[in-house]
């Protein structure tokens, strides 16, 4: 049986939400690292999703590109957050407001 | 031909001025005394060259007319670089680069030790350059280029030791006051502009005559207008207070600057536009009457100074008072006679007063000094000559001769009367008073400091030339009664009219001289009487009100003050939240409102940047969606 398309998109928009409202809602930034993840994976979602409605490759594609992406951003964030972790001696984002206007 | 080479007098000062403010720093003091003394002294020489063809020329008197170069061509209006010698120009011309040249050797060695010597020299060949272009410009808009540029010189130089805030008020205030008539002069000039289109002086002068009718409006307006320009620049009543002040410059400035060359140039200035003060009897009465009264105004407050460079800035007002009696009477050869004899006697009194002050370690209270006459031979002797000529001694001094003629003329001309003759008796008396107070007090008595040191050759020699000009100087002009010597005024007659006498025979002028004579006479012996080897405290007296408002200069600083620039402090106080101020006041808060509400949003916290993110795509999504 095929799932219809609105299906799809539907839960990868609440996806995207739930990892939006975790971005603004968490102050610790793991949390907030993981929810860009659900984010990400939300947009892939749509994009297989919009492939598969399609009969074509083009969104399995588009997910391969955005998981590799998705490795390199997290390594990077990772080794942010140890930085910040050894200068604040705290995970919270908020803490790091020092480039306030 | 040796007038070929006019424009080089001017040149060479302005480029030695050049030179030295750019690469003085990298010249050894006696380089750069070589450069700025060398310079002037090239230019007297060359002066020198250029006279003897003047004197020379057939016709005797013919103008030398040098144009150099375009300067503007605008529509009609067109000035050039051009330099116009006559008798006058250079009278003048004579005066700036000879006396010039010794006040820049005497200031060798008086500015050796000084911080800025580079600097110094570098102002005053500025000085010596602009003010030769005032007196040979052929136009108008040349002379005013000189006259604004004497005036910038001196600004700097009476700031010249800036470090003392004193000095430098004092600096503000003589460009200040003398732009009030700086400013009165321009308009005058605008006015001739409109009328003749054209800003030469020669052209001008021949054209007034013809167009306007004496005493018309227009003729007594700029003629008022340009004596506005003359009694700024030369510290006459009302516009004198900044002279006594510029005595914070060195001693040779004001030697050079405030009594030799730049003060005289509001009488260089009437008498170069004499044409248009003819044509308003009015205004050249009014001159008369600012020099009757600028003359008792400024003796009587030399006579209560204590500071003798203070006596000689009220003398020179006084002195440039007599020149404008003489102008406003029509006795032009005699004012600009007046003016070269008291060049001479002025600044040898100055460089004097210099030295005194030098060797007593900048001492300047008179009564502090005194028996310096044994210690100080040369300065006392050649200050003795410049004190007798400035008394007008009778027979033996210039000054005699040159002053003489005025109070004489103020009489007897058609344009004077028995007031400004008496006026000028006057002011006599009150010259030979302050002057012969200002010799015992600072050279006859008890000595009350001793000199450091004594002046070196360098020093001595501009003032024996300087006293032997102000001795000899006064041979070349004698009255009718005696000898009728009249070898300057035929010069001068050259480019001036005549004086118109209504007066005449040997008789009257007899009697004038003894009486002038006597009266100068009688101020020395009244001055012996009163001053002479008494002995006087070194510290300040207790004044009373009268000799406090004659100290003070008649009260016309605080007369100034109270009556204009307070107003003015307190109306632009008040002035200051008017609705033209607080419609900009509000643009600016504006701005700063929306700075502060935009600063606010960043604040530095990720996720508040994220919310905005998060907002702003919403309502992207929301208008795509819903448009």
């Amino acid at each position: 049986m095929t799932i219809p398309i609105e299906y799809g998109l539907l839960l990868a928009a609440i996806l995207f939400c739930i990892g939006l409202a975790g971005v603004l809602a968490r102050r610790d930034v793991i949390f907030m690292l993981m929810s860009v993840e659900v984010m990400l994976n939300a947009a892939g979602l749509a994009f297989i999703v919009g492939g598969a409605a399609r009969g074509s490759a083009d969104g399995q594609v588009m997910f391969i590109f955005i998981l590799a992406m998705a490795a390199a951003e997290v390594s990077v964030g990772l080794a942010l957050i140890i930085q910040l972790y050894q200068k604040f001696k705290t995970l919270d984002a908020d803490s790091a407001s020092g480039l306030n206007g | 031909m040796m007038s070929e080479l006019l424009w080089l007098i001017v040149a060479l000062p302005f480029a030695s001025s050049l030179a030295l403010a750019l690469s003085g720093k990298h010249l050894s003091r006696l380089a750069t005394a070589m450069i700025g003394v060398g310079s002037v002294g090239l230019s007297a020489i060359v002066m020198l060259l250029v006279g003897q063809d003047f004197l020379h020329a057939n016709p005797v008197g013919t103008p030398v007319h040098q144009t150099l170069w375009q300067w503007i061509n605008v529509s009609g209006f067109s000035p050039a670089i051009a330099f116009h010698l006559d008798s006058v120009s250079l009278t003048f011309v004579f005066v700036i680069t000879f006396v010039g040249a010794l006040i820049h050797l005497y200031s060798a060695p008086f500015m050796w030790k000084e911080e800025g010597f580079a600097r110094f020299f570098s102002y005053m060949n500025l000085f010596v350059g602009f003010m030769l272009l005032l007196v040979l410009a052929d136009n108008f808009l040349l002379l005013y280029l000189g006259w604004e540029g004497v005036g910038l010189c001196s600004y700097l130089l009476i700031g010249f030791w800036y470090k003392d805030p004193a000095n430098g008020y004092a600096a503000r205030k003589a460009f200040t006051v003398t732009r009030v008539g700086d400013t009165a002069m321009v308009i005058g000039l605008f006015i001739l502009f409109t009328n003749y289109h054209t800003l030469n002086i020669q052209d001008i002068l021949h054209a007034a005559p013809r167009t306007w009718a004496p005493g018309s409006t227009i003729a007594v307006t700029t003629a008022f207008l340009l004596l506005g320009g003359a009694v700024g620049k030369s510290a006459q009543v009302p516009l004198q207070t900044w002279l006594p002040d510029a005595m914070a410059a060195p001693s040779p400035v004001s030697a050079l600057i405030h009594a030799a060359t730049m003060v005289t140039a509001g009488v260089y200035l009437i008498a170069r536009t004499h044409v248009l003060f003819e044509l308003a009897p009015i205004v050249q009465a009014t001159v008369a009457i600012i020099g009757a009264v600028t003359l008792i105004v400024a003796g009587m407050s030399a006579l209560y100074q204590h500071d003798i460079k203070k006596v000689l800035a009220y003398s020179t007002i006084s002195q440039i008072g007599y020149m404008f009696v003489a102008l406003g009477v029509g006795a032009w050869s005699a004012a600009l006679f007046h003016f070269m004899i008291h060049a001479f006697f002025k600044s040898l009194l100055f460089l004097g007063a210099g030295s005194v002050i030098a060797v007593l370690d900048n001492e300047h209270n008179m009564f502090k000094m005194g028996g310096l006459w044994k210690k100080m031979p040369v300065v006392f002797w050649t200050f003795l000559i410049g004190a007798c000529a400035l008394s007008a001694l009778p027979l033996i001094t210039a000054g005699f001769y040159s002053k003489d003629e005025i109070i004489w003329q103020a009489y007897a001309s058609d344009k004077g009367s028995i007031t400004l003759w008496l006026t000028g008796l006057a002011g006599a008396f009150i010259t030979a008073l302050y002057t012969f107070r200002m010799v015992f007090l600072t050279f006859f008595g008890k000595a009350k400091a001793e000199p450091a040191y004594r002046p070196g050759i360098a020093m001595t020699v501009p003032l024996v030339v300087l006293a032997f000009l102000s001795f000899a100087g006064g041979f070349i002009q004698l009255p009718n009664n005696m000898g009728h010597v009249t070898l300057f005024s035929q010069f001068i007659q050259h480019t001036l009219p005549v004086t118109v006498a209504t007066a005449s025979g040997h008789a009257a002028e007899w009697i004038a001289q003894v009486i002038a004579a006597i009266v100068s006479i009688a101020g020395l012996v009244l001055a012996y009487r009163i001053y002479y080897n008494k002995p006087f405290p070194a510290a300040e007296p207790v004044r009373s009100p009268i000799q406090r408002f004659f100290f003070q200069g008649w009260d016309f600083d605080q007369l100034y003050d109270k009556g204009i620039v307070q107003p003015i402090v307190f109306l632009s106080r008040i002035d200051k939240n008017d609705i033209i101020d607080r419609f900009y006041t509000g643009l600016a808060s504006i701005a700063g409102l929306f700075n502060r509400g935009l600063a606010a949003t960043q604040n530095g916290k990720l996720r508040w940047y994220a919310m905005a993110l998060g907002i702003g795509a919403v309502i992207t999504l929301t208008i795509l969606l819903y448009t």
